[in-house]
């Protein structure tokens, strides 16, 4: 009886006298490898070369900064709500009198962590960000060998003040404003 | 007696001379066997292969002999010392001796002297080569068992009995090799080739002789000494360091000696139609045979990486039920060809 | 120069020897026939025989052996399983070994007349001479060691097939 569209009837079948000296079988397999030796082959010598990134590749955040070098988050804890896998953690705290210079807002994150083993790159916190703040880039998350050391704090996340240490989110910033901006 | 009486300081120096080039010879191109190995595996996949040593990964072979050197030396403590020590010492030893009677070329002219590129041309040349290919088992039988554990020793016993059960085929194959020739002598062999190859009267012979030797080198698809995925290495698992480099290179060493052994048996040795062996002051010999048996190498791992492994029991019902008759069968058309046709 | 190699030789092949016999581990006693083979085989090429020595190489040490080998390897050998010899056995074996050793002292003793052929060209023992000798004067010899091989062949596929109706 067939229960399934899928199944197979297996036959056993007497094997003829070229299937039994296997030469030709063997011929032909050693004809197709000697056909994969001289096409090209699919290696990028990762290092060496890198392959082209998406432009909305989702990898290693960035907290930005103004024009003027002053941290865009108020610690408002928007994207530690909106992650899904709960990677988020942050202390507020409150801008003291001189520091008008490093912070944007009367508020701002003392702590910000983000644990990026539970990270899972969806990108739901940039989008969650009023103040623009956070943004995924097309960066690799680097390779360590304690788990200790994949909780990244502020100072793996916050770009630098000069003009050479900013990060360039341009592309992922106009994606993300049209995506914000769609009727839902 | 006139075989001791033969031995003069020149003589002796001459042979040195030749040995040690021999040696090295053999050495480097199992070395460079391994890239190859790796590189040709790795085209075969679509892959790039090794590529960092040097340009196109050349000095890779050297990167592999300071890794094997440097690594931790390991005897097991179970283990039967002195025999874990031995066999791959005694299993490269045997490896290395076979090319002593191969003909690698006419005479090399060099240095106003006149070089015989072969060590010793015993009129029982082939029969040498058989008796070692026959003792080269021993260095994975004692390494096998000498490492006291269960998958070393599977790797031994099938390692000894595939061995003997493809030897009976070989030996008859190479008969019917002697029948045409009337010599046991591989230069003669060699030397009767000058006008047509072996192979064109020997084509079963061949495919015998082939497939015999690919058992014999313990290669894929007749690897059951070693096969990672069963016996995670086999007769090799408890070795390392330059041990077990020691192993695979005397599998490497072996690979070229049987290829240089076909080349020789069934492929004209030295002999190509319209190259002349003397040209070039008689390095054209090497270069051709060379050649051929860089070839038959190329094979040997267009084989290994194109066919599955053989199952155990198959590979005992091939060698016995289907080789060796037909070893015997070639044999007797051989025979019977010589008988209505001559030679 | 040929005394002192065949001396050496002479002098491998007997120590191997009675190592192989005195030596507690099977495997051991295997490896040392083994070399007591290849001194043997060196005395086959001392005397010009190359095509013995390598026969002699091929067929013993490198057939034969390995099927000890293989057999020995799949022995569970240890201390412990070493079956214990009863006195009787021990004794009734020494008697056996001693009546041997009395019967080849009895036939040496005489003195072999050791002929050395004169006409030993160094050619005795190569292929085509031996192959001449084995299929012309010594052929009925030659052809019953092959019907007894035969024989023993078959005898072996029988005792092998245990489940044929005999």
């Amino acid at each position: 009886m067939q229960l399934t569209q899928r199944s197979k009837n297996v036959v056993k079948k007497e094997m003829t006298f070229l299937e039994r000296i296997y030469l030709p079988a063997i011929a032909k397999g050693m004809w197709t490898t000697l056909k994969h030796f001289f096409r090209k082959s699919n290696t990028v010598s990762y290092p060496k070369e890198q392959r082209e990134f998406a432009p909305v590749y989702r990898g290693w955040h960035v907290l930005k900064r103004d024009e003027q070098g002053r941290e865009n988050c108020t610690a408002c804890g928007l994207c530690a709500v909106a992650c899904p896998a709960e990677a988020i953690t942050m202390e507020a705290a409150e801008r003291e009198r001189g520091e008008e210079h490093l912070y944007r807002e009367e508020k701002y994150a003392a702590v910000y962590e983000i644990n990026m083993l539970r990270c899972i790159f969806c990108g739901l916190c940039e989008e969650a960000c009023p103040k623009e703040a956070i943004f995924l880039t097309d960066r690799i998350v680097p390779s360590d060998y304690a788990r200790q050391y994949f909780v990244f704090g502020k100072d793996m996340l916050v770009e630098g003040v000069e003009p050479d240490k900013r990060v360039d989110v341009t592309v992922r910033q106009k994606h993300i404003t049209e995506k914000n901006t769609q009727p839902a | 007696m006139s075989l001791i009486l033969l031995f003069s300081l020149g003589f002796i120096i001459e042979k040195a001379v030749l040995i040690i080039a021999l040696f090295a010879l053999t050495l480097g191109v199992a070395a460079y066997s391994t890239y190859g190995e790796r590189k040709i595996a790795a085209f075969f996949q679509d892959r790039l292969g090794p590529s960092n040593a040097g340009p196109w990964g050349l000095l890779q072979p050297l990167a592999d002999g300071v890794k094997m050197f440097t690594k931790e030396d390991f005897v097991p403590n179970q283990s039967e010392r002195w025999l874990y020590i031995l066999a791959p010492g005694a299993f490269i030893f045997v490896a290395l001796m076979a090319s002593a009677v191969i003909p690698w070329g006419t005479t090399l002219t060099l240095g106003g002297l006149n070089w015989n590129l072969q060590v010793t041309d015993v009129n029982i040349g082939i029969l040498y080569v058989v008796g070692l290919a026959s003792l080269g088992v021993y260095g994975i039988m004692l390494g096998g068992w000498a490492s006291n554990n269960k998958f070393s020793l599977y790797g031994a016993i099938r390692a000894s009995s595939q061995m003997i059960s493809y030897e009976l085929a070989m030996g008859l194959s190479i008969i019917a090799i002697v029948m045409l020739s009337g010599s046991l002598s591989l230069k003669t062999i060699v030397d009767q080739q000058a006008g047509m190859w072996n192979v064109v009267y020997q084509p079963l012979g061949f495919i015998l002789f082939l497939t015999c030797a690919l058992a014999e080198c313990n290669r894929a698809p007749f690897d059951m000494a070693e096969c990672e995925t069963e016996l995670i290495g086999g007769y090799h698992t408890e070795y390392s360091a330059m041990k077990l480099g020691f192993f695979l290179f005397a599998e490497y060493i072996n690979m070229f000696i049987s290829c240089t052994v076909i080349s020789c048996l069934y492929f004209g040795g030295y002999h190509f139609p319209g190259l002349d062996p003397n040209w070039l002051g008689g390095l054209m010999g090497p270069i051709i045979l060379l050649s051929k048996s860089f070839f038959f190498i190329f094979v040997f791992m267009w084989i290994r990486w194109t066919l599955p492994r053989f199952r155990y029991d198959q590979l005992m019902h091939l060698g016995w039920k289907s080789l060796i008759p037909l070893a015997i069968v070639n044999m007797m058309l051989t025979g019977a060809g010589i008988l209505f046709f001559g030679k | 120069m040929v005394l002192p190699i065949f001396l050496t030789l002479a002098a491998i092949s007997i120590l191997t020897a009675l190592l192989m016999v005195l030596s507690k581990n099977p495997v051991h006693s295997v490896l040392y026939l083994i070399l007591t083979f290849f001194a043997i085989a060196g005395q086959y090429i001392l005397l010009n025989a190359q095509f013995l020595a390598v026969v002699h190489i091929i067929v013993y040490a490198g057939a034969i052996m390995v099927l000890f080998l293989f057999v020995l390897m799949l022995l569970n050998l240890s201390k412990e399983t070493e079956p214990q010899k009863s006195a009787m056995w021990k004794l009734s074996g020494g008697i056996a070994a001693g009546m041997l050793l009395v019967t080849l002292v009895g036939a040496l003793r005489g003195g072999i007349e050791v002929t050395i052929p004169e006409n030993a060209s160094g050619k005795v023992g190569l292929v085509e001479n031996l192959g001449m000798v084995l299929f012309t004067d010594f052929v009925v010899p030659f052809e019953i060691a092959g019907i007894l091989f035969l024989a023993a062949m078959v005898g072996a596929v029988l005792v092998g097939k245990r489940d044929l109706q005999v």
